[in-house]
């Protein structure tokens, strides 16, 4: 009757995401007056460690080289069976790249009723379940129910703060029968994104990002300095990706990705509907815009009113100053 | 080769959200509705495009909805799909929506589905791997290219920290992103063929598995606090000491 919490490593270590899903389990654990069981492929040591302190009371590893590239086929066919030898009937996972395609196969496989992009921790009654999304590109909320049997809940990254305890979890190697199941997915090629040492945006929780009050990609430095004395990861509008001013991946809005980092600064951006749809769940956000009309600023939790090119290089100074001082 | 496109109805993205029945359901009232931007411009349009160049023989427009999203179907025929498949239900969740395009497309030799990364009103980005979780089929999901040769597809596609190109033979579902093709606008014979092309109207056997109970408005951010543009030492400031960012 465990809850069950699917765990992804990479680049040596668990993703933040799979340690949120993780306490979020937990939680819902302690609602139901059970455990936590993590389903993890081909972890080592510290990891393992990582994902007991987060709260999970055992680990079933499973090892293979099938699961590396994170073929939902695979992970669906061992997190189903891993379910059934655990009699879980919630899993929970983050609603990142593989949680977006490995949720709906399992929901398709198991008729499980999924929540994807979970935003709080469900309430449970009777057999339902009631957790909240959101919904018109985060321009309002929806309360979903789930009733089937079992239920799949996907969470939105950077929504649930990361707590470590100092619980260990029990590990076992858990063999999975992939008897017929076969992938036709053939990996050609994969291209890392070249992030320049920046952490990938969907995880950041600083980001620093510009639109076409830039003027130009030649003006990107006073972005990439900003963003570097906070450690932040830079961001663009869709113009500015559209015009090869800065690359695809940069893109965030309705089109591009959705972020929620902790502190989001708008430098020359408009703030149209479709911007903010990606950008409207950061926790602070900052806008800087020569226009005092700027819809952006109805949005920001603080505004300078004012043109980027003198505003930028004062204010990684004053950040400067501050980390230096501190 | 024969194409089914999955498309949504949605609220056009500048559409002010409201809700009625006690914030119970959408309030459509004056709302304009437009073909789900993911499913038309990068899914449909591409499908069009693979039937142009030989790759396809047809692409089929498949939508659960009630009889007032035809309009939103006749468009994406005025765009070049050559016939439509209407399911006559709300279509409640992504499940129920998955099942009945997962029988139909089973039962009418559909090897390539196409759906959209997500809808803009429920951001669910769940149909497409719910279809493949029902047949048992590959799933690419986030594709930005896709090239057909024969049954096979190269996919260019988006995964977690960088992009893969991947090979698949049919059958197959596959999510379409930005990049995947070029946003096209109907013209005045493709409008006029629109009207006399098929619209099938099938019942739903499907049943749901989750429900909204309720929705509510995001709350706004309370006033923003102005700083001058001189001092930028404030913000700074009040980055560190007030919001506690950096
Ligand atoms: C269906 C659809 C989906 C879309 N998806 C996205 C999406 O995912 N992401 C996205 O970003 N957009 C998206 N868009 C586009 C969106 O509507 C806007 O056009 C876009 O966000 C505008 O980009 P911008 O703010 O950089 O440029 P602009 O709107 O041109 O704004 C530039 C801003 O810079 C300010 N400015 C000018 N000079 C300076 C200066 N020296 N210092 C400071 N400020 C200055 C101006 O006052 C202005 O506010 C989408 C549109 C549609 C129709
Ligand atoms: N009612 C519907 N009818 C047909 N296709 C749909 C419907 N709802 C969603 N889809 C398809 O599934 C994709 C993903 O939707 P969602 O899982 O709701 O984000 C959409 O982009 C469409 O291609």
């Amino acid at each position: 009757m465990s809850v069950l919490v699917y765990i992804e490593t990479g680049k040596g270590k668990v993703k933040k995401a799979s340690l949120e899903a993780t306490n979020y389990a937990a939680q819902i654990a302690g609602q139901l007056g059970t455990s936590v069981t993590a389903i993890a492929f081909n972890a080592e040591g510290a990891h393992l460690e990582e994902v007991g302190k987060a709260g999970a009371k055992k680990i079933l590893n499973v090892k293979g080289e099938q699961y590396k590239t994170h073929d939902p086929i695979y992970l669906a066919a061992a997190v189903e069976q891993a379910a059934k030898a655990e009699g879980s009937k919630v899993i929970v996972m983050s609603f990142d790249v593989t949680g977006k395609a490995l949720a709906p196969r399992l929901s398709g496989k198991l008729k499980a009723g999924l929540v994807a992009g979970a935003v709080d921790y469900p309430a449970m009654n009777g057999n339902t379940l009631e957790v909240k999304k959101n919904v018109f590109s985060g321009k309002a909320t929806a309360i979903y129910t789930i009733n089937s049997d079992v239920k799949i809940l996907s969470l939105m990254p950077n929504s649930f703060p990361v707590k470590l305890g100092d619980n260990a979890a029990s590990v076992t190697d858990f063999a999975v029968d992939l008897g017929s199941v076969s992938s036709k997915i053939v990996v050609k090629e994969t291209k890392s994104t070249n992030t320049g040492g920046m952490i990938p945006l969907p995880e950041a929780e600083l980001v620093v990002s510009a639109g076409r009050g830039l003027k130009g990609p030649e003006n990107w430095g006073l972005v990439e300095e900003l963003a570097k004395v906070i450690g932040a990861t830079t961001a663009c509008s869709r113009p500015v990706a559209d015009m090869h001013w800065r690359p695809h991946h940069e893109h965030v809005g309705q089109t591009g990705i959705a972020i929620r980092p902790n502190l989001y600064i708008a430098i020359g951006i408009s703030g149209a509907i479709q911007h903010l749809a990606g950008v409207n769940g950061s926790k602070t956000i900052v806008v800087i815009n020569t226009d005092k009309e700027a819809p952006f600023f109805k949005s920001a939790d603080y505004g300078i009113i004012g043109d980027a090119f003198e505003v930028l290089p004062k204010l990684t100074e004053a950040i400067k100053k501050l980390k230096a001082s501190n | 080769m024969k194409i089914l496109v999955a498309i949504s109805n949605v609220p056009d993205t500048t559409t002010k959200i409201a809700f009625s029945d006690n914030d119970t359901k959408f309030n459509t009232a004056g709302v304009q509705f437009i073909i789900n931007p993911y499913d038309e411009w990068y899914a449909l349009v591409r499908a069009l495009e693979l039937k142009e160049t030989g790759k396809a023989q047809t692409v089929t427009l498949f939508h659960v909805g009630l009889p007032d999203s035809e309009a939103t179907i006749r468009k994406g025929l005025a765009l070049g799909a050559d016939d439509a498949v209407r399911v006559n239900a709300e279509g409640p969740d992504a499940f129920f929506v998955a099942s009945e395009i997962a029988k139909y497309a089973k039962e009418n030799g559909y090897e390539l589905i196409l759906v959209g990364k997500e809808t803009i009103n429920y951001n669910g980005s769940s149909v497409g791997g719910m279809i493949a979780g029902i047949l048992d089929h590959p799933f690419v999901s986030l594709a930005t290219k896709l090239e057909m040769n024969g049954s096979t597809a190269t996919v260019e596609h988006d995964v977690d920290g960088g992009t893969q190109v991947v090979e698949c033979a049919a059958p197959m579902v596959i999510s379409c992103a930005k990049g995947m093709a070029e946003q096209r606008i109907p013209n005045m014979r493709g409008i006029m063929a629109a009207r006399t092309k098929p619209i099938k109207v099938v019942e739903a056997s499907s049943s749901a598995l989750t429900g909204i109970k309720s929705f509510a408005l995001t709350p706004g951010r309370t006033t923003c606090k102005f700083i001058d543009p001189s001092n930028v030492e404030e913000l700074v400031n009040l980055l560190h000491n007030e919001a506690k960012v950096i």
